[in-house]
């Protein structure tokens, strides 16, 4: 019996951690390929709708994002809703540029395809969201997601 | 030369995971993970002067929205969402039944009116509203329910079968009207 006890507890007991940094790598790989780099939209406060009949895209590539909602600085740039893309504002004449510019980035056989998708907060009136909608006809971007999340069921 | 052959070299790889996990830390901070989900719609094309198109009556489902999100529909008050939709699937699937209901399907159209001062959420909530009824639709000719029909892989043979099927002659004619400044 004593021969047992002697075995064992003379082992150092150590957990190997080479493996670690490999498990931690591979995180990282994750988190590097899903991080989409852009330029902050950090402008804006905006709350996007909810609804149900929801659809995802796939097509990341395609999409360009146009945030509509009201400044957060709004000593310097006013309470009124702004249209912001890549981290700046832009008037609404401005957006025809933008989607050329946009398109532009696109392989030619898709410039076509392109996606527009509004995030604008809940309480911009649609004056300016027809607004917007007219220039995206005009840049012919026809395909348009209106940004929502998902309706979580008020509770009676 | 054979003293140094025979030590191994090793380089100390102790500190490798502290790298990572600074490397790790940094993404996990910076990632914004993007959604890209929303109501999808296809604009109609750009034309200076809008058309009218030539519609008769009955094939037109009007919807009034104003500038207190009030709802009006066909001329009628607002009777809460799930009358809505009732209403609408009946219009749409009429094929010419009652007189002042649509002709068919394919000439069915639901016209969104909306005042300028209207707020987008409820924008969004009769649009929702009206995308369901279809999608409803769409997804009771193929047998499933219409979620099921909103996230067929087009990609897949036999999804983009089911979903040409439940599309078929049934176009989603959601139009949205200029809004108008007074009301």
């Amino acid at each position: 019996m004593k021969s047992f006890k002697t075995k064992f507890s003379n082992r150092e007991a150590a957990i190997s951690t080479a493996a670690l940094p490999d498990i931690i790598f591979m995180l990282l790989f994750f988190f590097m390929v899903t991080t989409v780099l852009r330029k902050s939209d950090d402008n804006l406060k905006y709350k996007i709708p909810t609804a149900e009949q929801l659809k995802q895209i796939d097509e990341k590539s395609l999409i360009s994002q146009i945030t509509i909602g009201t400044p957060k600085d709004t000593e310097k740039y006013g309470t009124e809703p702004r249209i912001e893309v890549d981290g700046k504002f832009i008037e609404v004449k401005d957006i025809v540029a933008f989607i050329m510019k946009e398109k532009d980035k696109l392989p030619m056989y898709q410039r076509d395809q392109i996606i527009v998708m509004l995030k604008a907060d809940e309480d911009v009136p649609m004056g300016l969201m027809t607004d917007v909608t007219q220039e995206l006809k005009k840049a012919n971007a026809r395909r348009i997601i209106y940004g929502a999340s998902w309706k979580v069921e008020e509770k009676p | 030369m054979r003293r140094y052959q025979r030590r191994k070299t090793e380089i100390n790889s102790s500190s490798m995971a502290d790298i990572a996990f600074l490397l790790l830390i940094f993404f996990l901070v910076t990632t914004t993970i993007q959604s890209n989900r929303g109501l999808s719609a296809t604009l109609p094309p750009y034309a200076e002067k809008p058309e009218f198109a030539k519609l008769h009556d009955r094939n037109l489902f009007k919807i009034h929205i104003n500038s207190s999100d009030r709802i009006m529909i066909e001329d009628a008050p607002f009777e809460g969402f799930d009358r809505l939709h009732i209403d609408v699937k009946k219009f749409i699937l009429n094929y010419g039944n009652e007189p002042d209901l649509s002709e068919s399907p394919k000439d069915a159209t639901i016209s969104l009116q909306m005042n300028r001062g209207t707020h987008y959420k409820r924008f969004i909530e009769v649009m929702d509203a009206m995308q369901g009824v279809y999608y409803e639709i769409y997804g009771e000719r193929v047998g499933i329910s219409s979620s099921e029909f909103r996230n067929l892989d087009l990609k897949l043979a036999d999804h983009k079968a089911k979903y040409d099927a439940g599309r078929e002659g049934i176009p989603m004619n959601i139009s949205i009207a200029e809004p108008n400044k007074i009301n």
